[in-house]
């Protein structure tokens, strides 16, 4: 029976790439696209007051990375059309009496204009500038307390910062192993699924139920070859990972395959359970759809599992992916083993038992 | 063409979809359950994260710092220990994220004018919850700073001395900040995609997987009759899916609407007739429903979710993905969606990019049109 299946699914050449390419690309795509670090914001100045002081502030601005300037503007209403169709992410607008106000030793406001379509990418510019315009104001208040007659001060309190496993806070590393988690539970799920229904669909089962096959035989020859596959596939995507997107594989090879196999047994049993409900391949692959997308934005891939409401965070503990996240995680980039992922093999273990023995359940009373 | 024509293959279509009502309610509820998600549960805001700290000093200074972090719900109080090793175990099993060490002459330093370094550790596997702890942590001792050095000041009888500069932020179109005003647009396309491009693409598949291909060429239904046929039900569902969206997002969200409903009706409409036709096409091309699956998944879907700039900013990307972008029909409709939802522009400004979408569709169409002479050759 496993033999067939394996057979089956080979002979066909446009399958084989099917089932080895599209993870690659999804990695690929996923890896580039997503990416939260922010850098070469656009930005437009309206500088009213062309002085010296005002210069001083852009030339500020823009040297850094984070900004790069555009345009120099000369009205309200050039502004307003930039940001209208979204060129710029921000207009700097200074005050004619931006140099006036330094020198008497007044404040000088510095207007912001920012586009607040995207909010989180505004918080993000917001916080740049400000970084950059109180590091500038620093320097200035040192200047005007020399000017008094008084020594430098130092800031009070000073930070020393030091980020561990992800030194760069690199998105990329966070981001990628999930990817890899993302796409094996994506081809496992939807091809377990559907190998059972499109059987059922052409008309074929019948002819496997009049074979001397038990159930039990049935479903390996079924489920088994895709478990190899999608391990295949996880370790294609991992080596992509590794060695293309240079992310670091600091933990043991063996914990992260444990993980995998363990991780399998629930896209497969989720996916057997879809091929138990559905009678036709769409219904398959919508109902794979409509859990895939729960399961991954509730998984902490992108958004945290700490930031969610509560019951929603207990609600993540029922979602495989929940653990296999914060394995990969744990496996890449902290480099710990089992002594502190345990809990996280044992969810998967228990849920994946669980997972199994109902749908094969489900299998067998439909078939008996 | 001949409309009863059209319209039998249309109650056709109607039929196979009305036999599977699963799937149907499950494309439906999938924009509530998304919306609900985003509105509700997804967001990058952190709050009460665990923190460990190694405070050497234990003086009043340090207490004071102290209230101050934890004043805020950024940051919970969840360990305090003696030696710094005790904080990296705890980085290390996930259990806090951030270590804060205040050194022995935290209180010395800043009673006598000095600087005293504090000690900031974070977990960084979660790259961007990182960077925003990070942030908050800044903000924290910027603001403690300021305090502190006006006091200094205030001690040298300083009274008067103004910050040089003061940033004067003025937020457009979505003033409070409110990433859901933000999501709702950006939901819609990813809707629209879904149900124009992901359903229709099984539509003539199915029929081929079946055998009951054969029949419809046989018959005498011309081309454009089938393909309206088979298109119309999926038009409307998409305009109903359109339709919960922009409702829950007027009622339950309270997203505010700048622009003209009608516009944003009749560009939604379009974008749905692109993605019908592109959803038409892969329906061709595929040779079973597996590859048309995989297909429009991967031409349609995620690019609408990564390269359409509703998630993530394009101009962010590397040349080549910003380049592959340009012939994402997605890009487009979400410049459409946010210019009309959050900006209350109009066609006037807008066009471009409706006259884009308008070429997408007649080019699916065309092509599509043409893979299926093959076929019947």
């Amino acid at each position: 029976m496993l033999v067939k299946e394996f057979i089956q699914v080979l002979r066909d050449k446009r399958l084989r790439i099917l089932l080895f390419l599209p993870p690659l690309i999804q990695l690929i795509i996923y890896g580039y696209a997503v990416n939260f670090d922010i850098s070469h914001i656009r930005v437009a100045v309206l500088d009213q007051d062309r002085s010296a002081q005002s210069r001083q502030l852009l030339n500020r601005v823009t040297s850094t990375r984070y900004f790069d300037l555009v345009a120099w503007l000369d009205s309200e209403d050039e502004a307003r059309r930039l940001l209208d169709l979204g060129e710029v992410a921000m207009v700097l607008r200074l005050p004619s009496d931006f140099a006036r106000k330094l020198k008497q030793g007044d404040t000088a406001g510095v207007q912001m204009l920012l586009d607040g379509t995207d909010s989180n990418q505004t918080l993000v510019v917001m916080r740049y500038f400000n970084q950059v315009l109180s590091d500038y104001t620093q320097d200035l208040m040192q200047d005007r307390l020399n000017r008094m007659g008084l020594k430098h001060l130092e800031m009070p309190v000073g930070i020393e910062q030091r980020v561990w496993y992800n030194p760069n806070l690199t998105g990329r590393w966070s981001f990628v192993p999930g990817v890899i988690a993302m796409v094996v539970m994506l081809v496992s799920l939807m091809l377990t699924a559907l190998a059972v229904v499109r059987e059922k669909e052409i008309g074929t089962m019948e002819q496997l139920l009049v074979t001397p096959l038990r159930p039990l035989e049935l479903i390996l020859g079924k489920t088994v070859p895709f478990v190899l596959i999608s391990l295949i596939d996880a370790m294609l995507v991992t080596v992509a990972g590794v060695f293309w997107f240079e992310v670091p594989l600091r933990g043991s090879i063996w914990v992260l395959l444990l993980g995998v196999v363990l991780f399998l047994f629930n896209s497969v049993g989720l996916g057997l359970l879809i091929s138990t409900l559905s009678r036709t391949q769409q219904q398959a692959m919508t109902a794979g759809t409509f859990i895939l997308t729960p399961a991954v934005l509730l998984s902490g891939l992108i958004f945290p599992i700490a930031n969610m409401p509560e019951p929603v965070q207990w609600f993540t503990y029922l979602n495989p992916l929940r653990y296999f996240i914060i394995t990969v995680r744990g496996v890449f980039l902290k480099g710990v083993g089992l002594e502190v992922l345990w809990p996280e093999y044992v969810g998967l273990g228990a849920l994946g038992l669980t997972l199994l023995t109902v749908s094969v359940l489900r299998f067998k009373s439909r078939i008996g | 063409m001949s409309p009863p024509r059209a319209w039998a293959v249309f109650r056709k279509e109607l039929l196979h979809i009305r036999r599977d009502p699963s799937s149907l309610v499950q494309i439906i509820l999938m924009p509530v359950m998304l919306l609900l998600l985003y509105g509700y549960a997804l967001t990058f805001d952190i709050k009460q994260v665990p923190t460990v700290v190694w405070d050497r000093d234990g003086s009043a200074e340090a207490r004071q710092f102290l209230n101050r972090l934890f004043g805020s719900p950024y940051f919970q109080d969840f360990a305090r220990v003696g030696e710094f090793e005790a904080g990296g175990r705890m980085l290390d099993q996930g259990a806090a994220r951030v270590v804060v060490g205040l050194p022995q002459d935290f209180g010395r330093q800043v009673k006598t004018e000095g600087q005293a370094k504090v000690s900031v550790v974070l977990d960084g596997a979660d790259a961007n919850t990182a960077n925003v702890i990070l942030g908050y942590i800044q903000a924290v001792v910027s603001d403690y700073n300021l305090t502190l050095m006006t006091e200094r000041l205030h001690q040298k009888g300083l009274t008067r001395l103004n910050t040089p500069i003061s940033p004067e932020p003025r937020v457009w179109y979505n003033e409070e900040l409110e990433s859901r005003n933000f999501i709702v647009p950006g939901l819609i396309v990813v809707i629209m995609t879904m149900v124009g491009a992901l359903l229709t693409s099984l539509s003539v598949v199915r029929e081929r997987e079946r055998g009951s291909m054969e029949g419809l060429i046989a018959s005498p239904l011309k081309k454009s009759e089938l393909i309206l046929g088979k298109l119309g039900p999926y038009f409307i569902i998409g305009m109903v899916d359109m339709a919960i969206a922009m409702g829950m997002g007027q009622f339950l969200f309270e997203v505010p609407m700048r622009g003209s409903w009608l516009l944003m009706i009749a560009m939604s409409a379009l974008y749905l007739m692109v993605m019908l036709a592109q959803g038409l096409l892969i329906s061709f091309a595929a040779q079973n429903q597996l590859q048309a699956n995989q297909l429009s998944m991967l031409s349609t879907f995620l690019p609408a979710l990564l390269l359409s700039g509703f998630m993530f900013d394009v101009r962010q990307m590397p040349w080549a993905l910003e380049l592959i972008s340009y012939v994402v029909p997605a890009r487009y409709f979400v410049t459409l969606t946010k210019g009309i939802y959050l900006k209350g522009l109009g066609l006037d400004l807008l066009w471009p990019s409706a006259v884009l979408l308008v070429g997408f569709a007649l080019l699916f169409l065309l092509l599509a049109a043409r893979r299926f002479s093959k076929k019947v050759r």
